[in-house]
């Protein structure tokens, strides 16, 4: 019998509402929710506020392919610090998630590592937007979220028929980077004023609105769910937002980057602030909030794209492009969308962890937290000034755009299956 | 001034002060021993991640007016052919003791990114569709020559592929810093997506304010952008913005004709019109190396003054 862990002193936030009690888990299961439980070790949660654990439906790992820039290993280390239970792997790896084996592979070093690991799958083989991926055999390793994401499936006639196909796969939500990629031939960050000062070719905000129009067509032609990752631009959100109006089956997130940095960050040409979709306007950054605020956008996804160091010091226009995520989403949230009264705390770890365990199907995911459910857990201290200092990161990589950046609110235990993976801020393995 | 990076980076009282200090160094050049010993004991490199030949050698021929020593990297002959990230390279230049890294390079911001990983004073000599503001330094310099000190009120058009320029982004900026009031004429393909931020308007219509202008500044056309649907062909693109012989008639007497070179003649200037008086086009490129002095001279120099 393993150590039971009581979690004691916080403030419990589920669907079901908060309550000040303590936790007793015992194995991978909550055994009791209530007063004075005792257990062989506890976790202090007093001042904090106990929450399931956070979900990431969008980050990239790099394994296999890229592990100079993140394994994994790292990748899960990372997802744990900034509280994360459960995290979806993009399926741009090299090879991609286009092959059975390719996918166990992720799945079987996610075992290994601290928090659960799911992989998504190609909507295409290669990404390339021509033949179907072998969805069927992905979907029975587990997959239930395919995209191309990093590439957009520019063929409204592939894309029906990944739709289509998709719609015999219970659970299965077909997950689209919208950018048109004839809009966005050589472009390096949002067009607008700063890409015309700069001289830095653009990514127009039609390119994301164009493929969003389209495809929420495509999902009412053949009623198979849709979802919109990093949806960045303020014409998205208003097309989305009319979709669901219309009852369509459409869910889309956002990036942390994309409600805090507009496009004049550019301006430093760091390649840092170079990131697809590109950080957009004022207004857009504006209109991201809204969509936040009124249940447009479903869930905020890190997008979580580690590059190695000396990648990023190309210039702007030959960088790769992404930015770290999980490390500095859930502070983000606290400090630009709970603290200036955006959303609610409730509603911030909604969009950090049930909204998105549904969308990716995760049914131990995203709590409630109560007796018999798995124990994923994640400690917020709500109130705790730190800044993200790239040195420190237990990412492989150190492309934080954040550096310096005064945040408040962190996790401070994080426990996955019962296992308390991240205590006091320090990961445990 | 520690780097010139940017046209933004100059105020109004160091956009003259470069450019009084470009007058007398176009004295200098035009002694019978064309060198002065500022500079002695400086290194100047170039570092050319991009071919160009009348840059390269204005620089170069600048810094060796100054008696200062150059060095040139440049793409094939070099560890930029090999692989060697851009910070790795300027780094090792860096290391032989240089004072001035002068960089072109096709990505915008390159020379910005230079100039946080090392000490020398950076130049920039052009980057990506951004900025290349020793070349807006001759222009302006060109232009007040013939006009004086003060461009106040001075009309001027700068006509062609705006949007992929470089030398518009730059050249706008310092003659309306200098007063001039500036127009961007082109096909609306070859116009930036946006206008805000630049000190200038547009016009569609070049023909309607031709007979009204101080100064036509024109841009190569350059033929690849044929390929990417901008405009339909050099022959149209001709006949709708061309400096045509029949064009160049409805210009005021006095209107200066400008190009930064190379030219394409009989595409967007026709061959006779590059030669006649009007066209101050070969006086560009003298006083770019009397600006590019200055530049050195301003960057690198003692503060003592000019011999």
């Amino acid at each position: 019998m393993p150590d039971s862990i009581v979690v004691r002193g916080g403030r419990v936030l589920d669907t079901t509402g908060e309550r000040t009690v303590d936790v007793l888990i015992e194995g991978p299961v909550i055994a009791a929710v209530g007063d004075g439980l005792r257990g062989d070790r506890e976790l202090d949660a007093s001042g904090c506020v106990i929450t399931p654990g956070l979900v990431d439906l969008h980050v990239h790992l790099r394994e296999p392919g890229h592990e100079e820039a993140e394994t994994i290993e790292t990748g899960a280390r990372a997802a744990a610090l900034g509280g994360f239970s459960a995290i979806v792997a993009m399926p741009n790896t090299e090879p991609p998630h286009d092959d059975p084996a390719v996918v166990a592979a992720v799945l079987g070093a996610g075992t290994r590592s601290v928090c659960d690991v799911h992989a998504a799958g190609c909507i295409t083989n290669r990404r390339a937007g021509t033949e179907l991926a072998p969805m069927g055999e992905l979907y029975a390793l587990g997959v239930r979220i395919f995209t191309d994401d990093g590439a957009c499936v520019d063929s409204a006639g592939v894309m029906r028929r990944a739709l289509e196909y998709a719609g015999s796969l219970p659970g299965a939500v077909v997950a689209q980077h919208a950018e048109d990629t004839t809009l966005c031939t050589g472009g390096h960050m949002h067009e607008g004023e700063w890409s015309s000062r700069l001289g830095i070719p653009g990514r127009p905000a039609v390119a994301e609105a164009a493929i969003v129009a389209r495809d929420c067509l495509l999902a009412e032609l053949t009623g198979t769910r849709v979802h919109f990752l990093h949806v960045s631009t303020a014409s998205a959100v208003e097309l989305i937002r009319d979709a669901k109006h219309r009852g369509l089956p459409i869910t889309a997130e956002a990036a942390p980057h994309h409600f805090t940095l507009t496009d004049a960050a550019c301006a430093s040409f760091d390649p840092v602030f170079k990131v697809h979709p590109p950080l957009r306007s004022a207004d857009d950054v504006t209109a991201i909030k809204a969509g936040l605020a009124d249940g447009t956008i479903d869930a905020i996804a890190t997008d979580h794209a580690p590059h190695a160091v000396e990648t990023k010091e190309r210039p702007f226009e030959e960088a790769p492009p992404g930015m770290l995520g999980l490390e500095t989403a859930l502070a983000l949230a606290l400090t630009e969308l709970v603290e200036p009264g955006v959303v609610s705390l409730a509603d911030a770890v909604g969009l950090l962890s049930w909204r998105p365990a549904r969308i990716a199907g995760l049914s131990d995911h995203g709590g409630p937290i109560e007796p018999g459910r798995c124990a994923h857990l994640c400690v917020i201290d709500p109130t705790v000034t730190w800044s993200p200092d790239p040195a420190r990161l237990a990412s492989r990589a150190r492309n934080t755009p954040y550096e310096g950046r005064t945040l408040t609110g962190r996790a401070r235990h994080t426990i996955v299956s019962g296992e308390a993976v991240v205590v006091d801020g320090e990961a445990q393995r | 001034m520690r780097h010139l990076l940017s046209v933004d980076d100059l105020g109004r009282a160091e956009l003259d002060e470069l450019l009084d200090l470009g007058e007398s160094f176009l004295d200098v050049t035009r002694r019978n021993i064309p060198k002065v010993p500022a500079l002695r004991g400086k290194t100047v490199v170039s570092l050319f991640y991009e071919e160009s030949t009348r840059t390269r050698l204005s620089f170069e021929t600048a810094a060796k007016r100054l008696s200062a020593d150059t060095m040139a990297f440049s793409v094939g002959a070099s560890s930029i052919a090999k692989g060697e990230s851009l910070r790795d390279t300027v780094q090792t230049v860096e290391a032989m003791g240089v004072d001035a890294i002068v960089v072109r390079h096709r990505s915008a911001g390159a020379p910005h990114r230079v100039a946080t990983w090392v000490d020398a004073a950076v130049i920039n000599a052009g980057d990506g569709r951004h900025e290349h503001p020793t070349q807006a330094l001759l222009d302006a310099l060109t232009l007040r020559r013939h006009r004086g000190t003060g461009l106040d009120g001075a009309r001027v058009a700068i006509v062609g592929d705006i949007r992929h320029s470089r030398v518009a982004r730059s050249t706008a900026k310092a003659f309306a810093a200098l007063g001039a009031t500036v127009t961007l004429g082109g096909l609306p393909t070859l116009i930036p997506e946006s206008l805000a931020g630049w000190p200038a308007t547009t016009t569609g219509d070049l023909d309607e304010i031709l007979g009204r202008l101080d100064v036509i500044y024109l841009l190569r056309i350059q033929h690849e952008r044929q390929d990417a649907t901008l405009f339909p062909s050099l022959r149209e693109y001709t006949t709708r913005y061309g400096l045509t012989v029949e064009r160049a008639g409805r210009l005021k007497p006095d209107t200066l004709i400008m190009h930064p070179g190379p030219m394409n003649r009989g595409v967007e200037i026709a061959a006779e019109v590059a030669e006649t008086p009007a066209s101050v086009i070969t006086e560009q490129v003298a006083n770019g190396v009397a600006v590019r002095m200055a530049v050195l001279y301003q960057l690198l120099g003692s503060g003592a003054t000019v011999a």
